[in-house]
């Protein structure tokens, strides 16, 4: 057996077994905290549960490798690149694993989230080394039944041989591998607490990153096979027997309640079933002082349409009549945009962090540069519009749908309804986007308000226009950036950050550069509006990242430095420094510059093409990205995008590159077109023949390049979304000769002459 | 209720539904065919994409009682077994992050190969412009639209992680 890196842990403290009655093993595991001990193992997999254990593996007899994982897929590949971890430690092909969505049917949840792009960041250890337990399981029953040493035995690709040469599949021990561990968990209970803590103390081998077989292979997404073929899926896509179809009619704008309504058409149109108002079950939930921040709500009663079909759902949304009574404030995005530039003007703000002396550095300066960067709301626009099936009987709450954060949902629908969690089973569709709209449960507490009302399965359905005009935005937002400049150097640097609702928080102000400028201060204020705001892909850094490296930009035009180098110098400031607030590495930073530069070919630029540079730590992970602009018929056109990348080892290299194109696409198209406002509380776009989103031809080609490196792997799903906007911003500097300030940029491009 | 009988993936389904009912709905709620995805209702998105008589065609604009005669192909009957070539392609590059614009860029990509079987890069992009993927699969989308091409997909090796060398 090769040498591996040994880890000291408790495999008793988050790993557990069983005999399985149709034959082979069950393994659970429980990666965020350790297991009760009085937690039980199903000995069936239809009675997985997932109160104590994070996920389950099933061994069958056959040795095909089962895992079941409740871990929410919403694109960004963890349902695929999760169970690779597992079965590279465990060691078996990747044609033998199968993987299943689990249910989420818990009362005590821990990390059972999509978001922050954590996922495998947070699971890199534990499933390792729950695939190399299992591994370990094997092997010792192996052993056994040969009469030797586990470490005389070898393995490879789920098969276990001996130095005779004699060889074993998974599957030909997995029973008394089952058994052999059953023993073992009695004999462990029979010890005392020091025996047992000296027990625990196993030594376990973990591959080394050269060992690795199927970690850093390009693997197909799980599901492709469905997808491809129209299969079920998506929350849209579940039924049930008896269930009906739920339109809700929201306020159609925001601050508004709903006064009376009219159901008489509605109950004309053929198929509708039944017209009826919620909303007490949610205004009584809000009115609790215990609700989470993933619960956004608005304190109206809403009006629901219940049909035996999508179709008559809608048909009878859209005849109701009804009328609805402003009672906060009517908002105007032009009249916000004014007070968002009064505050970023005034003093009142909370300071994030504080260098230095900005005031004295930029009365001493030879020069002070400021400028504001303004940005629009903008709607997360996931292709399957919120849905959820809920089904409210007296035995139990039955919910199923596409949601990031199952176990918020979860509770507050027991919370609401006044119900038990162990009540509550919600199952876990594959979902069409998330983008962190689906962080936040509203549309749960909605289908489960309708199914208990109505007393029938439900399928709650939002249109595309509901989508996008109920949604929770990411906030309007606008900065204030100040920098001094001393003998061609930044001396002083001043960030100020006014959004909707609120954006930054403490952690952000210790990202590049903070620490590379003796002098520098980051305030923050909002401003308050009843329009739902919160996170959107990449939160909090999604507009920073194109301001502070635009700004960063033009300081560089100032000094008449090199932008490259620019950053290269600032970087020599923070290394070695000794401030743990400091988020990012120096080092790292600097390899995915210097990738980034080389692969670009920044530094031999073609005619023509117009380049611009920019570099960006967020998520714990590193990157540097180029746009390349080039001008035709007149107009600036976004044609590539290089990218470097430092995020550790990469699993599954097919996956991160989706994740990385994806990211960059994105953050072009919500720059260039992403605009969102209001009138009078209402939404300036309702749909897509209003609102633009980046469509195929409009795509640039997205090149990326990673830093090959073993380190452990940092999030994937959003950090190569932040820079995009600006690099092309800088790009589109160099085109046309203009600077832009102000998101989307196509509303620029196209309201002034800016070539020639 | 008005009834009616289309000619749907080969063969004649009947089925109940209000005649203003989209396609799209009958095709989700009556006849249990999933595949095609509500997106937008507005034909903007191209989630919804069905072929009639081999044309790619919005299914959400498409109300059933202007059906009759037509031949209506969903991503169920594209093949039995995901064997077409676009589907092969896609599951090649390994196109979808979420996935659920995929059957309608799938049914318009395999709709445009029928007409031109030799595309260029631009036309491939003209081609696939009404579809919108909002993971941004893009440049994906036009690879496997490129690559189903190819008269002999399993020799096909460039693909995946070309750019992964640092």
């Amino acid at each position: 057996m090769p040498t591996k890196i040994s880890s000291k842990f408790s495999r008793r403290s988050f790993l557990r077994t069983s005999s399985l009655a149709s034959g082979g093993m069950l393994i659970g595991f429980n990666f965020f905290s350790s297991c009760k001990d009085s937690v039980k193992m199903p000995d069936d997999i239809s009675k997985l549960n997932y109160n104590d254990f994070n996920a389950f593996i099933k061994i069958a007899n056959n040795g095909m490798v089962t895992i079941f994982s409740p871990n929410p897929e919403i694109g960004q590949g963890v349902k695929t690149s999760m169970p690779m971890i597992i079965a590279e430690e465990l060691d078996v092909p990747w044609e033998n694993v199968n993987v299943v969505q689990g249910v989420l049917d818990t009362s005590n949840y821990t990390r059972q989230v999509a978001g922050g792009s954590q996922s495998i960041r947070f699971g890199w250890d534990a499933l390792r080394q729950t695939g190399a337990s299992a591994r370990e399981i094997l092997v010792n029953a192996a052993a056994t039944r040969w009469g030797v040493k586990p470490s005389e035995c070898d393995v490879k690709n789920g098969v276990i041989s001996n130095a005779k040469g004699e060889t074993l599949g998974y599957g030909d021990v997995v029973n008394e591998a089952a058994i052999l561990e059953n023993e073992r968990a009695i004999q462990f209970a029979k010890l005392t607490k020091e025996e047992q803590s000296a027990e625990n103390e196993e030594v376990l081998r973990l591959k080394k990153p050269e060992e690795y077989t199927l970690i850093g292979k390009d693997i197909g997404n799980v599901d492709i096979d469905k997808i491809i073929t129209g299969k079920p899926l998506f929350g849209l896509d579940f039924k049930s027997e008896g269930m009906v179809y739920a339109c809700v009619l929201r306020p159609p704008a925001f601050g508004q309640i709903l006064e009376y309504y009219d159901e008489t058409a509605a109950k004309e149109v053929t198929d509708v079933i039944d017209v009826f108002k919620i909303g007490d079950k949610a205004k009584a939930m809000l009115a609790k002082e215990d609700v989470n921040w993933t619960v956004k709500l608005p304190e109206t009663d809403k009006i629901v349409v219940i049909a035996k079909n999508t179709w008559a759902a809608i048909k009878g949304k859209n005849a109701l009549k009804a009328k609805w009574k402003q009672v906060s404030k009517a908002e105007n995005s032009e009249e916000q945009d004014e007070k968002m530039l009064t505050l970023l003007n005034g003093n009142k703000f909370t300071n994030l962090r504080k260098d230095g002396d900005v005031v004295k550095a930029f009365k001493q300066a030879d020069k002070v540069i400021e400028r504001v960067f303004e940005s629009p709301f903008l709607p997360h626009n996931c292709m399957e519009p919120m849905n959820f099936y809920a089904n409210v009987t007296p035995e139990r709450i039955h919910l199923v749908g596409p949601v990031q954060t199952p176990a918020d949902a979860a509770a507050t629908v027991a919370s609401m309804l006044g119900r038990e969690m162990s009540e509550v089973h919600l199952e876990m569709t594959r979902m069409g986007g998330g983008f962190g709209r689906r962080l936040y449960g509203d549309f749960v507490y909605e289908a489960a308000e309708i199914s208990h009302t109505i007393k029938k399965p439900i399928k709650m359905i939002s249109s595309r226009e509901d989508d996008m005009t109920t949604g929770i935005y990411r906030p309007a937002i606008k900065y204030k950036i100040a920098a001094s400049i001393k003998d061609n150097t930044i001396t002083g640097y001043h960030l100020k950050e006014v959004a909707i609702g609120g954006n930054m928080y403490g952690l952000i102000p210790n990202f590049f550069p903070a620490g590379a400028i003796s002098n520098y201060q980051v305030d923050v204020a909002k401003l308050d509006s009843n329009i739902t705001v919160g996170a959107w892909r990449a939160p909090f850094t999604n507009f920073l990242a194109f301001a502070e490296q635009s700004f960063l930009d033009e300081l560089a035009e100032e000094i008449g430095k090199d932008a490259v180098q620019l950053r290269l110098d600032l970087l020599q400031k923070v290394k070695g420094t000794t401030d743990e607030r400091i988020q990012y590495s120096p080092e790292r930073m600097e390899e995915v510059i210097h990738l980034a530069v080389e692969k670009s070919g920044y530094r031999t630029p073609k005619e023509d093409v117009f380049q611009g540079f920019c570099a960006y730590y967020c998520h714990n992970t590193h990157v540097a990205e180029v746009a390349d602009v080039v001008i035709e018929s007149g107009m600036p056109v976004v044609k590539k995008v290089t990218v470097a990348v430092d995020c550790g080892i990469v699993v599954n290299p097919l996956g991160a590159l989706n994740q990385i194109e994806g990211g960059v696409i994105d953050g072009v198209g919500h720059a260039m077109y992403g605009d969102f406002k209001f009138k009078e509380g209402k939404p300036s776009s309702n749909n897509y023949n209003t609102y633009r989103l980046i469509r195929n031809g409009e795509a640039p080609k997205v090149e990326t390049h990673f830093v090959k490196n073993t380190k452990r792997p940092t999030g994937l799903g959003e950090p190569t979304l932040p820079p995009a906007g600006a690099a092309v911003a800088i790009a589109l500097k160099k085109a046309t000769g203009k600077r832009f300030y102000k998101q989307p940029f196509s509303t620029n491009l196209a309201s002034q002459s800016i070539i020639g | 209720m008005p009834k009616y009988k289309l000619k749907i993936n080969g063969s004649m389904q009947s089925f109940e539904a209000a005649e203003d009912t989209p396609l799209l709905w009958a095709l989700r709620d009556q006849l249990n065919l999933v595949g095609a995805k509500y997106g937008c209702g507005i034909g903007q998105c191209g989630a919804c994409t069905v072929h009639v008589n081999g044309i790619a065609t919005r299914s959400c604009q498409l109300k059933v009682s202007q059906l009759d005669n037509k031949e209506i192909t969903t991503i169920e009957g594209l093949s039995k077994d995901g064997s077409h070539p676009v589907q092969k392609a896609w599951k090649e590059v390994d196109v979808p992050q979420c996935g659920y614009c995929q059957a309608g860029q799938i049914m318009t990509a395999a709709a445009f190969l029928d007409q031109n079987s030799n595309p260029t890069e631009q036309e491939i992009k003209n081609a696939m412009h009404g579809n919108i993927c909002r993971c941004a699969a893009y440049n994906r989308i036009q690879k496997a639209v490129a690559l189903a091409v190819d008269p002999n997909l399993a020799n096909v090796v460039d693909r995946k992680s070309e750019n992964t060398q640092a």
